[in-house]
Formats: C-alpha cells, structure tokens, sequence
C-alpha cells in the first residue's frame, strides 16, 4: 500500500472521517480536528511508520498533504 | 526501579477517605474569568467543574479529613499509625513537612512522617514506599496520603492551563496483606530529562521568590500539554503492560483500573487501546479536574464507597506526571 493510502486510511480511522472526504487539499481544520486529535493521529502514525514526529513539525501540519509529504520524506 | 516481591507478605488497602473544599468552580465560571467556553473545556480534558480550597484553609486541612475517614474505615486510631506519607506539590510550607503537620493534627504521635513529592505520579510513589516499610516489618499501620491545592499554584491568567487544575485529598490505610490478597507487583518509573515539560520554575533555590518572579507569574505550573499527551499515553500503556503481563493477566481481567484523572482525552485513548469497558475505567474528572497526586485515592475512595471494589477484585492503578515520573501498582482487593 501506498503513503498517501495508508496515511488516509489513518486519518480516517483516527478522525472518523470518510476517506473520500480526504484530499491533499482538505485542512484539519475542515474536519474539525483539534490540538489532541493531532497529537493522537501523530502518535498512530509514529507507530505505524516507525519515526517519530517532532513538536515543532506538528506546527507545521495544516493539511492532509502536509502529512503525506512529511511522512515520505522521512521512509 | 521495578521489584516483583517474592515475599509472601504483602500488604492491603484496609481503609480509604478521600475530601475536597465545599466551594465547586464550574466552567461557566472560568468563562468570566479567561477567554474559554464550556464547550471547549468539555472537548478537550472531559472537565466540567473543580473544587477550590478557600483562603482561610491549607493542604493540612484537607489531608486531615481524608485520613481520619480512612482510619475510621480501617478501624484504626491515630496511636495506631506509625508510619505516615504525604505525596504532594503543594505543601504548606518548603519545610517542614505536610506529614508533620498531619501527624501533629491526628496527634498519631508514634509515627514516622515524610513527604514525597513525585509530580502527579506522588501517591503511586509514596504507596509503594510504605508497602516497602511495611514488608520490611518496620510497620504495621502505615497512612498514605495524597493532597494537592493546586489552584494556589495556577496561573488565572494563562487559559491553556487554568482550567485544568482543582483541590483534594485522597487518603489509604495500608497494612499487612493475607495470603492470596494486596499488593502483586508495582512499577514506578521516571525520566528527569523531561523537568522542563512540566514545571513551577520559582519559588526553590533556584529560583527565589522576588517581587519579579511574582510579577511574572513563575510560582505557577508551566506545562506543555502536547508532549505531556504523547509521553502519558505511551507510559501508561507500557507500565500496565508491564504489571499485567508480568503476572500472567489480561487487561479484561482487570475489574478496576485507576487512572491519573488529567485529561479524560488520555483516559479514553487508553481505555479504548486496552479494549477496556467503560465500567472497568473509573473516572472523576468531571468533577473534580486534575488534582494531581490526590486524584487517584479520591477516585478509589468513591468507588470503594460505593462497593463497586469488592474482595477479591484485581485492581491497578497507574499515574504519570511531573519529573517526569510514571508508575503503578496491580493489586489483589
């Protein structure tokens, strides 16, 4: 499975979002994700990815193609 | 530090209390205080109202209550107790110490008293102390306390952490266990790396109280709440693990499973990884906001009381916090 599909499957389940409903575009905030909703998704995606994700990088994920970009610079 | 004790003699909680201030804070009214709404608090820690102590009143007075209904519940006199720790970050005083000045209040004057401080993990730590006194058999009728007036130390004006912070008292009486019942196994852990995730930076050596250090509001908790989710969501997991697999259980053999009360946030991301049922997870929080070391012994207090804690029953508790420090403890009720 790809990044981009495995990152959106994560969202997905971690938000309770559809995945059709998630583009490179869409911003957490669009689906009402807040502080610790973040802080819950980074930790699934540490542990699925095996990394581990910075305070300083959570401020800069405003959208689901932020995640996406991140995480493929870093496997 | 992580010690499976292998001496048949262990020790039991034979009696608990537990005390809070009359005077409740809701959400409503924090409203009028900071820029926040009951909407907001509600969502993010599972907070709805907390007690605050009044002016006139100090840790001592607290403690005072919730050990004199733990002693009444374990059938004790204060001449019984001989050994008596305080977890706390709000004593009355640097020195000396909120033990003191409890066994002075019981007047229980054949005690030892000592306070730990160990963040919001203290009652875990000084309850795992006296187990050791007690199975060294130094002592026999141990008080363990944990009190926090944490809203002297908020900063009103910062609304990332104001709401969070509330008043209590939790109190045990621990004594030795008999066979086939107390306490199985602890774990307690800390990671002083991590001090300046959560912290009071004035008020100590190294930092003096000055006119500026109150002007600057530094005798109140700094925190940074993100890193202190991911770090409580991570230890709690590998501390219960720990304990459990250890001793050959599963979470779903746990009937009860007392968590820190700091953010029901963390308590559901834990219950749901564990696959616990609402009804093995006890919560407060709503009630009573983070009370730091006290949360836990209000918590078993109520449900005790209660008699959803019954003989027999396997029990955990587990806390995390400033230091930073984590640990816990599995228990045959």
């Amino acid at each position: 499975m790809s990044v981009d599909a495995k990152v959106k499957g994560i969202i997905s389940d971690q938000l309770e979002v559809a995945v059709e409903k998630l583009s490179m575009e869409t911003t957490f905030e669009d689906i009402d994700a807040d502080s610790l909703d973040i802080v819950e998704l980074v930790m699934a995606l540490e542990e699925e990815f095996d990394l581990e994700i910075s305070d300083q990088e959570i401020e800069n994920i405003k959208t689901v193609g932020d995640v996406i970009k991140y995480i493929e610079s870093q496997v | 530090m992580s010690v499976k004790s292998n001496n048949p003699y262990s020790t039991i909680i034979t009696g608990t209390g537990s005390a809070a201030p009359d005077r409740v804070l809701t959400n409503r009214d924090l409203e009028n205080m900071v820029e926040t709404s009951d909407e907001w608090i509600v969502s993010r820690t599972g907070i709805r109202e907390r007690r605050i102590l009044d002016r006139a009143f100090s840790a001592v007075d607290l403690s005072e209550q919730a050990a004199r209904a733990a002693l009444e519940a374990a059938g004790l006199s204060p001449e019984d107790v001989d050994l008596i720790i305080v977890a706390t970050v709000t004593p009355d005083h640097p020195t000396p110490s909120n033990a003191c000045l409890l066994q002075a209040r019981l007047q229980a004057n054949r005690a030892a008293a000592m306070d730990i401080s160990a963040g919001c993990t203290g009652f875990t730590y000084a309850l795992t102390t006296a187990h050791q006194f007690v199975c060294g058999g130094s002592c026999r009728n141990a008080l363990v306390v944990g009190t926090e007036v944490l809203t002297r130390v908020t900063d009103w004006e910062d609304r990332g952490t104001c709401v969070l912070f509330g008043d209590g008292s939790g109190a045990v009486v621990l004594q030795p266990a008999p066979e086939g019942r107390g306490l199985i196994d602890y774990t307690l852990r800390s990671d002083g790396r991590g001090a300046e995730l959560l912290l009071i930076p004035a008020g100590g050596s190294a930092m003096p109280a000055t006119a500026e250090t109150v002007a600057q509001r530094l005798h109140t908790v700094k925190m940074n709440g993100n890193e202190i989710f991911k770090f409580a969501a991570r230890v709690v997991e590998e501390s219960l693990q720990e304990l459990l697999q250890g001793n050959g259980f599963q979470p779903s053999d746990l009937k009860a499973l007392f968590l820190h009360q700091a953010n029901l946030r963390i308590i559901e991301h834990i219950r749901k990884r564990l696959k616990l049922k609402p009804e093995n997870v006890p919560v407060n929080i709503d009630r009573y906001g983070n009370t730091s070391s006290a949360s836990i012994p209000i918590l078993l207090d109520e449900e005790v009381r209660a008699g959803r804690i019954t003989e027999g029953d396997l029990v955990s508790m587990i806390a995390f916090g400033a230091g930073l420090t984590w640990g816990g403890v599995l228990m045959r009720w």
